[in-house]
């Protein structure tokens, strides 16, 4: 049995609103082992920022997060408070954001920013956290990186700043690095780079990764497993390989089928959409929340709960019409 | 950098003139100044040696040559009613005037700061609801009003503090507090609202994401970058508080410029009333050149190509 | 995150706020149109032999007038009555002069750019300047008090947040594609600025207006107040406050009730004005 980075099971993240309560993350299951990079996949607006960020302990106050379990880096944070988890930020894990414009604070030198973290939790002195800064800028391919460390976010572009931001993450030797659409904000030669170092990273220093994206192109690039979220639920889960190859789910075949295939598709034609709209996430809901959408829908579909179907190691679907071959 | 300085010092010396054009102007605009100076019912005979006297019978652009080039050198002119040089009066009048508004604008900031950052950290909180409150009620009242019911109150009833004057410290107790209140809402919703647009940024995220203690997330990076529109705000709030004090300082009846300028308009002593809206013009534009270096120098981005 | 819980800020100050601001501000209107009705006396008939009666919670009060009488005899009830029409008389004219001034300068500003801005902007600079109740005293002594100069030198004065508003958004509306059609259709400029650019900022504007108008009726009062503004007998609120201040050691209503008034308005204008802003979306400075 490989060593889990991330085990959590039946997350629950929801908001308060004037309209009612808003449901955004209805009982979430993911496991990340030791070196793999996971990748959560989905519309925008079905929780899977939302997810990543309550990972991380950092919603604001007033979203109300529930888990059965919840292990991170070897840690048992089930029912435990955020100090804990706080602790746990900034070194055993860590976190990119989507846009690298504004998570580097334009006020302080980019040096202040990569150190702040190390110098706190490691009693680094400043020279030795300037060394690490130094080894991590240039590591995630920043030219003379000595030189940068006076400068502000300002002077540098966004591929670079993402770079930075990466850095950043780094400096603490994290075990879990989650990234919330590192790429979505670049420009789609940078988005390649990015990704590339992304991935020589998390094989070079064994990080387990936690990718987000809703870029079906950026998890056949990257990802060894992939978690398809729909509604604020995992709809399927299984490695990237078969998830390409034998979709189960109908939502994954509808997300798959509407990727262009370079020699497949043909030139000019037009994709298929998914008909239909994302449900609406106040309240409770009940049966399969695709159903309204999907192509082979029954009335069964609409019984709770969805049956999950387990196909081998690391792989599901929750679907009542799902034919699963093992 | 330095451009951006010299650019901002250029515009400043551009407003400085157009507004001692405007000051030097407004005693023309309405009317023959030396008629205003011998009074409506004064004889024309009186108007015209009054014209010769001051000078007011030469061309405009002379006489306004005439009066910026003695500015320059420290000269503004004679009062009408003392007879004696207009910087000597306003020189004994600027203390009091100047001690009420810093220490009403340190008192405002002082209250203002902390209670933004507190509404902001928690909106909806108990705090952000008091702060609601004073924010709501402070652009309410008239400030006159307040000082003249806090004089009823504090000095004749309770007889806490003295009614009128400023010989003693406690003279300034109630016009500081009123003085203040008046700039404690423009303040304290500008630090609010740029703490919970920082609060909510992904720089403040990340920061959160390295580990950082709440009270470095907010100091090191929430407030540095909250207090950037509030540099400009006090600038020009301080440069508010020190040409407004004239209706404070007419009702706690203190000696200071405003009091001054309001009892020149009513003795025609114009060169007074003049001297002291340059004075406090220029003061203004001071300060907020002042708060735009100020604003450069915290905000890498100002600062131009690096 | 995409959704946050509107704070007491918004609730307050938004729907709430408007409507118990707009609905303060109704009656006061009402109360300022209908004031001959309303008052029941004339509100600067003297009667020297009731001078300074208190108002009705008082024991030596006379019930024909409520709120008492001023240091003249003069009912205070309709002296109050009759004060909001100058208040908000002083309030709406001076906003259609500094309105007229500062939406049109802005307008052009923003609109043209170059060299017309940085004028435009220097005038802006300028004006942001000059000690407002200073150079309104002055304006106001030289000009002789009245009704109209005030009202003239406000106007003249008061600006420059309606050009700091509107040329902003007139720079942001240009680049906007309905408005580069019509240029590319050949519509005219003042048909471009006026009847285009100037309806889409209707929002914006009408919130600077509350905001002007609090600050026009604030300033008013203060003027009045310094005994440069209004002239007696006119009845505003600042005025009496002036009026009543040599008796507030044995008399304080005489400044408390016109005080109280004054607040009231400036209350109603200002949480309509917020509550709008809220409604009408981020126009948030």
């Amino acid at each position: 049995m490989t060593e889990m980075m991330l085990d959590i099971r039946n997350l629950k993240v929801s908001i308060p609103t004037e309209r009612g309560t808003l449901n955004a993350v209805r009982g979430v299951d993911l496991q990340i082992a030791r070196g793999e990079t996971l990748c959560l996949v989905g519309e925008s607006g079905c929780g899977k920022s939302l997810t990543a960020t309550s990972i991380m302990g950092l919603l604001p106050r007033y979203a109300r997060v529930t888990t059965d379990r919840f292990d991170m880096a070897g840690q048992d944070l089930t029912g435990k408070t955020a100090a804990k988890l706080a602790k746990l930020r900034g070194r055993d894990v860590a976190m990119i954001f989507q846009d690298p414009t504004s998570a580097l604070n334009p006020t302080l030198t980019i040096g202040r920013q990569l150190t702040e973290g190390v110098m706190r939790h490691e009693k680094l002195s400043r020279s030795a956290a300037e060394a690490r800064a130094i080894e991590m800028l240039d590591r995630v391919g920043i030219a003379n990186p000595a030189a940068r460390l006076t400068q502000y976010p300002h002077g540098f572009s966004g591929g670079q700043r993402q770079r930075i931001m990466i850095a950043s993450a780094l400096m603490g030797r994290p075990k879990l690095l989650i990234a919330d659409e590192p790429t979505t904000a670049l420009d789609v030669t940078i988005q390649a780079q990015i990704l590339t170092l992304l991935g020589e990273l998390q094989a070079d220093l064994g990080l387990s990764l936690l990718l987000i994206t809703h870029d079906l192109g950026v998890v056949a690039a990257i990802a060894t497993d992939v978690a398809v979220m729909y509604a604020g639920r995992i709809a399927e889960r299984a490695p990237a390989r078969d998830l390409f190859a034998a979709p189960q789910h109908p939502y994954t075949k509808g997300l798959l089928a509407a990727i262009p295939v370079p020699g497949v598709t043909p030139r000019g034609s037009a994709l298929p959409a998914i008909p239909g709209r994302v449900p609406g996430l106040i309240g409770t809901m009940q049966g399969c929340a695709f159903r309204d959408r999907c192509a082979i829908a029954a009335p069964e579909c609409a019984n709770d709960p969805v049956p999950r179907i387990e196909a081998g190691q690391g792989r599901f679907v929750e679907c009542t019409k799902a034919e699963v071959t093992a | 950098m330095l451009s951006f300085i010299s650019k901002r010092l250029l515009v400043a010396l551009l407003v400085c003139l157009t507004v001692s054009a405007l000051s030097f102007g407004l005693m023309f605009v309405s009317g023959d100044p030396a008629i205003a100076i011998a009074g409506s019912g004064g004889r024309a005979e009186d108007a015209e040696a009054i014209r010769q006297a001051y000078g007011f019978d030469r061309p405009l652009i002379v006489q306004y040559l005439d009066w910026i080039g003695s500015a320059l050198t420290g000269n503004l002119g004679q009062s009408i009613y003392f007879n004696v040089p207009v910087t000597e009066i306003i020189g004994n009048r600027a203390g009091v005037t100047l001690t009420l508004g810093f220490i009403s604008f340190l008192v405002a900031l002082v209250i203002a700061v902390p209670l933004g950052v507190a509404a902001a950290l928690r909106p909806n909180g108990w705090i952000d609801r008091i702060a609601l409150v004073i924010a709501v009620s402070g652009q309410a009242i008239p400030s006159f009003w307040l000082g003249l019911m806090a004089i009823v109150v504090f000095g004749v009833w309770y007889g806490w503090v003295p009614i009128s004057g400023a010989d003693t410290w406690q003279g300034y107790i109630l016009p500081v507090i009123v003085l203040s209140y008046y700039a404690i809402p423009e303040l304290m919703r500008i630090t609010r609202s740029g703490m919970i647009d920082v609060l909510a940024t992904d720089y403040v995220r990340a920061a959160r994401a390295k580990g950082l203690p709440m009270h470095l997330v907010i100091s090191r990076h929430a407030l540095r970058n909250a207090v950037l529109p509030l540099v400009s705000l006090a600038a020009v709030q301080l440069g508010q508080l020190l040409s407004g004090s004239i209706v404070i300082e007419s009702v706690f009846a203190l000696n200071g410029l405003g009091r001054l300028a309001w009892e020149s308009l009513l003795r025609s002593d114009l060169p007074v009333v003049q001297a002291i809206i340059l004075i406090l013009s220029l003061l203004y534009v001071v300060l907020t050149t002042l708060a735009d270096i100020l604003n450069a120098v915290l905000d890498p981005r100002l600062r131009g190509g690096s | 995150m995409e959704t946050t819980r509107p704070s007491v800020w918004r609730k307050m100050r938004g729907n709430t706020g408007a409507l118990i601001g707009g609905t303060l501000l109704l009656l006061i209107i009402l109360i300022a149109v209908l004031a001959p009705l309303l008052a029941p006396h004339d509100p600067i008939a003297q009667d020297l032999t009731r001078r300074l009666l208190p108002p009705f919670w008082h024991d030596r009060a006379v019930p024909e007038h409520l709120l008492g009488t001023d240091h003249l005899g003069r009912d205070y009830l309709s002296r109050l009555i009759y004060g909001a029409r100058v208040s908000l008389g002083v309030g709406l004219g001076v906003i259609l002069v500094s309105g007229t001034i500062g939406i049109t300068l802005g307008l052009i500003a923003g609109y043209f750019g170059g060299w017309i801005d940085m004028v435009i902007s220097f005038a802006i600079t300028t004006r942001l300047s000059l000690p407002i109740v200073l150079v309104a005293l002055a304006a106001v002594a030289l000009g002789g008090a009245s009704l109209t100069t005030l009202i003239t030198v406000l106007g003249f004065l008061l600006w420059d947040r309606f050009a700091v508003v509107t040329r902003a958004a007139a720079q942001s509306l240009r680049h906007q594609e309905f408005i580069l059609g019509l240029r590319a259709i050949g519509a005219s400029r003042a048909r471009i600025l006026f009847l285009e650019i100037l309806p889409n900022m209707r929002a914006t504007i009408l919130v600077v207006v509350s905001l002007e108008v609090a600050n026009v009726i604030l300033l008013e009062a203060a003027l009045s107040f310094l005994g440069l503004g209004v002239r007696p007998p006119t009845p505003s609120w600042g005025l009496m406050i002036s009026e009543g201040r040599d008796n507030i050691l044995f008399d304080p209503w005489l400044i408390a009730l016109p005080g109280s008034a004054l607040c009231l308005l400036v209350l109603a204008v200002n949480l309509f004005g917020d509550g709008m802003r809220d409604i009408t979306g981020p126009a948030r400075k």
